[in-house]
């Protein structure tokens, strides 16, 4: 279907005029030299990241560099899972996505529930509170959040090197509200009403009848949920300072002072894994979801 | 797409729950409206207010005041006077401006030109798609890692590749001239597949007629990206233009994992937001960190106002 929908309609360069042999030879060459670029220019790197984690210190600090390792050593994955305590960062991230992952759906879905549905007194008010913390850049306000997270207002409460100074302030994603009541908006009152009168409380309908279908708009505010925590360096860094509770990123960046080249290409490759392999699995997802996401700036 | 629309149109009201007409008994079924929906809200209201709004408030506050030794006393503009008078500030300015303008060039034009070619391709298309996306899902300190073994004067891979080209070999960040320049192209790799996707998005959703009644006008193919794609893709490219400028702006990751901002370098790669870093973590000076944070803010809004106005104009 997706390919009859894209010959069908007609792009910059005309169906007829790249038919004609001019038009053809043209096409093939631009498309393999476009292929040989992409593929050299975003996977080649890639290629060097794991072939340079089995090298050993050597042959990775070898001039020239080598394209294929001498001798495969498998053993320097060994050595950074062990040498950069891999298997601690990589839990501690894992908690960190998913514990933010959970707070965000629940809070973030109820107030977009409430802004949608509910619509309080100052509804809109608030929601434009929320909205307006967009256009204030995120990079400015970093120092009061660390301040605010080191002792918490009213409670004095210190939240640093607690996953909580990860999870809450995740929850503040006005995108990821917005996002959400703009669906809730388009699901009919009347299918709400009807279920109201038959008697559902505003939890039952939330539960059993918006959820289940927000589904396309839940798994776009999952994936970029979790891929946003996975990717963000300074703040887990400030947040989470001690050995123990880094994520993987701030991890390999405090401890790669005086690893061998090729112990810290190992572990950067072992971080890399689990979202290249996620972008895989959730490839068409992702796809469909990015415009939205990328946006957030 | 549909994303795309979700963003640019405005928020208007659905339609309205409040079903029947105001009456007299239905004081308590609002109350109770109400209090349900604040029990919805408060989660995210408790976020909001402790992680964006107060430290919004209190950014303003903290940059008239100093804290020395747990005490905390007003300064009134010492801390502007401060940032204003470091050496570095002129400095991190120029170098921010430098970063934004190259990283525009490679990251705005390119993904733009790179997403036309690919529109036109029938083959291979999910592959481009996704080899071209591979990188921005990647942890950023793996790929600044992995770059500064490729920038390594001794035994990097690029300085081999020039030198094999006949090429004089560069000392990449180690040298004040090429050291932002090795910093945006890391960060173009990083970023740019988000950009060509959105393009590839919005170019999808150009009517093909455009394209034929150009090409009856006697139209080629430059003049055709010129009348048809440009315009056509108009809103897409002016948001990412503003939004692109706004995260550049507030570059931090790349400078501070390639270079440590560019020190021993002459600062070559001393960004405002690394300025903001090192006075609040570094120095512990918070009241100059957030006076810095400020001005950049300031210059942030400006810009948009600026940009806003010259977009309504160019409407008329």
């Amino acid at each position: 279907m997706a390919v009859a929908a894209e010959t069908s309609t007609r792009t910059l360069v005309s169906r007829v005029q790249l038919n004609r042999p001019r038009g053809r030879v043209v096409y093939w060459t631009v498309l393999v030299l476009t292929l040989l670029v992409f593929s050299l220019v975003f996977l080649g790197p890639l290629y060097m990241m794991v072939t340079g984690g089995l090298k050993t210190t050597a042959e990775a600090i070898q001039s020239p560099p080598t394209l294929f390792p001498k001798k495969i050593t498998p053993s320097t994955y060994g050595t950074a899972w062990t040498q950069l305590n891999l298997a601690q960062l990589l839990t501690n991230t894992l908690i960190y996505a998913f514990g933010a992952l959970f707070f965000q759906l629940v809070f973030d879905i109820g107030a977009a529930y409430a802004f949608s549905k509910l619509r309080p007194v100052l509804g809109n008010a608030v929601l434009g509170a929320m909205l307006a913390t967009l256009m204030i850049p995120a990079m400015v306000l970093i120092v009061p959040q660390y301040l605010t997270v080191i002792d918490l207002p009213v409670l004095h409460v210190n939240l640093l090197n607690t996953p909580w100074a990860i999870w809450l302030p995740s929850v503040a994603n006005a995108f990821n509200i917005f996002l959400l009541k703009r669906f809730f908006d388009s699901i009919p009152q009347e299918l709400l009403d009807a279920a109201s009168i038959d008697g559902a409380g505003s939890i039952r309908i939330l539960w059993s009848l918006v959820l289940p279908m927000s589904r396309p708009i839940i798994s776009v505010v999952s994936i970029f949920a979790l891929v946003a925590v996975w990717k963000d360096f300074l703040w887990p860094l400030l947040a989470e300072p001690s050995p123990t509770k880094q994520t993987l990123n701030a991890g390999i960046y405090s401890l790669s002072q005086g690893v061998p080249e090729n112990v810290l290409i190992a572990a950067s490759a072992i971080s890399a894994v689990p979202t290249i392999l996620f972008f895989l699995f959730f490839q068409r997802n992702i796809m469909a979801g990015l415009t939205a996401g990328s946006l957030k700036g | 797409m549909a994303a795309i629309e979700v963003l640019v149109s405005t928020t208007e009201p659905g339609p309205d729950p409040r079903r029947t007409p105001r009456r007299q008994g239905d004081f308590v079924r609002e109350l109770r409206r109400n209090i349900s929906a604040y029990g919805f809200l408060i989660g995210a209201l408790l976020c909001f207010g402790l992680f964006s709004w107060y430290p919004m408030v209190r950014e303003f506050i903290m940059s008239f005041q100093k804290q020395k030794l747990g005490r905390t006393r007003w300064v009134g503009m010492h801390n502007f006077n401060q940032v204003w008078n470091d050496p570095s500030f002129g400095q991190a300015w120029r170098n921010t401006l430098y970063f934004t303008l190259l990283a525009l060039l490679l990251g705005y034009a390119v993904p733009f030109f790179v997403a036309v070619v690919l529109n036109e391709f029938r083959h291979a298309r999910a592959y481009l798609r996704v080899v071209v996306y591979l990188p921005v899902m990647l942890p950023p300190v793996a790929s600044l890692v992995l770059f500064q073994y490729f920038y390594n004067p001794e035994y990097g891979l690029f300085d081999h590749i020039l030198h094999a080209v006949g090429l004089p070999t560069l000392q990449w960040l180690q040298s004040a001239n090429t050291s932002m320049i090795a910093v945006v192209i890391a960060s173009t790799w990083m970023n740019m597949g988000g950009a060509t996707l959105i393009y590839l998005a919005a170019l999808q959703g150009i009517p093909g007629e455009l394209y034929e009644a150009a090409e009856i006008d006697g139209a080629g193919i430059l003049r055709r990206v010129w009348h048809v794609t440009i315009p056509q893709t108009r809103l897409i490219l002016s948001m990412l233009l503003m939004l692109q400028i706004v995260a550049t702006m507030q570059v931090f990751v790349e400078p501070f994992v390639l270079t440590n901002g560019g020190q021993g370098v002459d600062n070559s790669t001393t960004t405002i937001v690394y300025l903001v870093y090192q006075y609040a973590f570094n120095f512990s000076n918070y009241g100059a960190a957030s006076a810095l944070g400020l001005l950049l803010l300031l210059v942030l809004v400006a810009f948009a106002l600026v940009y806003r106005w010259i977009s309504r104009r160019a409407e008329q």
